[in-house]
């Protein structure tokens, strides 16, 4: 598949706005380390909303014909795009009543509700992102419950990176940070690992003779028939080097979860190396937006079987 | 009505007949234009809903050409039109034909993406997605003589390869002959049900192609003169 640019700065900012907005809740209930003042839960939820915001609004530029974009609320009941859209959508007043009940000394039950629906929320609303994935058949790499685990777990991922920067600046006990911030990291790295083993044998899948229905003998494409690329070809005709996609591999996990470890033990020893959380939010987010570009990468649709591929 | 075409693999000459006439047709259709990019610039591309691509089944010497046109199967279950967000992307419950409303439609390509044929292709002047109309605007048109309301890739094809009629009758021309010849889906593991059927190529005889005739005296008288005279 095309690696399209605005698909992956919009999964990877939302995910992480999602996902740093439900811990903040977390950290918000429990008093985390000694627990936020109110504007820093208000600025830390604020930059949470900006992340998503900002994500939906890269997510247009993909779109060819964006002045019907509106209308992508409707198919609700079938689409996971949509309900990923009308989840988005909702999430956003719910988490500006919570961030309100916080500014405004609101009753605690309000509060807590309010954070709560928005906690889960924000949970659905990154796992219909990663349904819209792998619920295409078409696409081997992607049609696994895998899919919005990993969108799920690298979303908290980044979340609780950003959380334990903010923990930092606002100067916190940082340890529940943390532990909250490897437990997760551990878990996503753990679940990508699956992932890329799973897909790395094809297993039962599609093939130039299922395609044609020509099962009685080799097939072979002669010619495609048609001059130059078509719309197929540069939408599904994108195609990493196996050796390629093995070092990109390597870096996401360097990158992604190594660095970002190795620093929460920085952070831990010196309870407060500004430096080193941010060196470990932004390695987290950059793994994150390496992960993405390769998920799409690997990805090959079964279209490319009437294109010359013998399996996909 | 399940509408759908019957494309017979063993006549099929491919001529791309079938294509031109569909983009002759759909251009000034209900869905057209269909936009070309650099018709005559370095690198030509453009929207066809028809495309003929051509393989080769086994290997020399019983190795054989297969012309293989796809355009919309128009499938029962088709999940381009479930993923579709806006609700461009469409079944007609009275004949089965999948149509995109070009005034709905953003241009996600997310139908495309579920599409396994490479049915949809988007338009990039208009920003919409298209795809075969099963010449919508052909078939039922009351001005037309009865024999002429087919798809336009039907009435133009010179090998008689493509048929079109309506699946859910069993006595239907295409059901016969579909259950006549064998005829089979695409990719029927992907459960899409696609409603156009594919005939296979029929097993002939095996060509003899060995260079050296066989002969007798006479033969061999033969080819000694003509070694002789070579020399």
């Amino acid at each position: 598949m095309h690696p399209a640019f605005s698909v992956i700065f919009f999964t990877v900012a939302s995910g992480a706005g999602f996902g740093l907005f439900s811990l903040l809740f977390i950290a918000d209930t429990f008093k985390l380390g000694g627990g936020f003042s109110q504007d820093q839960l208000v600025a830390g939820g604020l930059i949470a909303l900006a992340l998503v915001a900002f994500g939906l609004l890269s997510s247009t530029f993909h779109l060819a014909n964006p002045k019907n974009a509106w209308r992508a609320f409707s198919r609700f009941r079938t689409s996971w795009l949509s309900r990923e859209g009308v989840f988005a959508v909702v999430f956003m007043p719910l988490a500006l009543i919570y961030l309100a009940s916080i500014m405004f000394d609101a009753p605690l039950w309000l509060r807590e509700t309010s954070g709560f629906l928005t906690a889960v929320l924000a949970w659905i609303t990154v796992f219909s992102t990663g349904m819209i994935y792998a619920c295409l058949k078409t696409i081997r790499q992607w049609n696994t419950p895998l899919v919005p685990a990993n969108y799920l777990a690298l979303g908290y991922a980044s979340g609780s990176l950003l959380l334990l920067l903010g923990a930092v600046i606002a100067g916190l006990d940082t340890t529940p940070y943390i532990a909250m911030a490897a437990l997760i990291m551990a878990i996503a790295a753990v679940l990508k690992a699956i992932y890329y083993f799973w897909i790395h044998s094809p297993g039962l899948s599609s093939t130039i003779n299922t395609a044609t229905g020509i099962t009685r003998a080799k097939v072979k494409l002669l010619d495609t028939g048609h001059t130059h690329g078509t719309f197929l070809t540069q939408e599904f005709g994108f195609q990493i080097a196996r050796q390629k996609a093995g070092l990109l591999k390597v870096v996401v996990f360097a990158l992604g979860f190594a660095l970002p470890g190795l620093m929460l033990v920085w952070v831990f020893t010196q309870q407060g190396g500004q430096w080193a959380a941010i060196i470990a939010a932004v390695a987290g987010l950059a793994g994150a937006a390496v992960e993405r570009w390769l998920f799409f990468a690997e990805a090959r649709h079964v279209v490319n079987l009437y294109h010359g591929a013998q399996r996909c | 009505m399940r509408l759908g075409l019957v494309i017979d693999l063993d006549v099929c000459v491919g001529c791309h007949a079938c294509a031109i006439a569909c983009k002759e047709w759909n251009a000034s259709g209900t869905i057209g234009p269909l936009s070309d990019y650099q018709p005559y610039g370095a690198e030509p591309s453009g929207v066809w809903f028809n495309r003929i691509r051509h393989y080769e089944m086994d290997e020399y010497p019983n190795n054989k050409t297969v012309n293989f046109p796809m355009s919309c199967m128009h499938c029962e279950d088709a999940d381009c039109v479930t993923v579709c967000p806006t609700g461009a992307s469409y079944k007609r419950a009275e004949d089965g034909i999948v149509l995109i409303d070009q005034d709905k439609c953003m241009g996600c390509n997310y139908c495309s993406w579920a599409c396994p044929y490479g049915a949809r292709e988007l338009d990039r002047s208009s920003g919409t997605m298209k795809k075969c109309t099963l010449c919508v605007d052909r078939i039922y048109d009351q001005e037309l003589p009865v024999e002429e309301r087919q798809p336009s890739c039907v009435l133009t094809c010179p090998a008689h390869a493509r048929m079109f009629g309506d699946f859910d009758d069993p006595d239907s021309a295409v059901s016969r002959t579909v259950r006549e010849r064998g005829g089979y889906p695409l990719m029927p593991e992907l459960n899409y049900n696609p409603t156009n059927t594919y005939l296979p190529p029929r097993r002939k005889p095996v060509i003899p192609v060995e260079t050296q005739p066989k002969g007798g005296l006479k033969e061999s008288i033969k080819q000694f003169a003509n070694k002789l005279v070579r020399r």
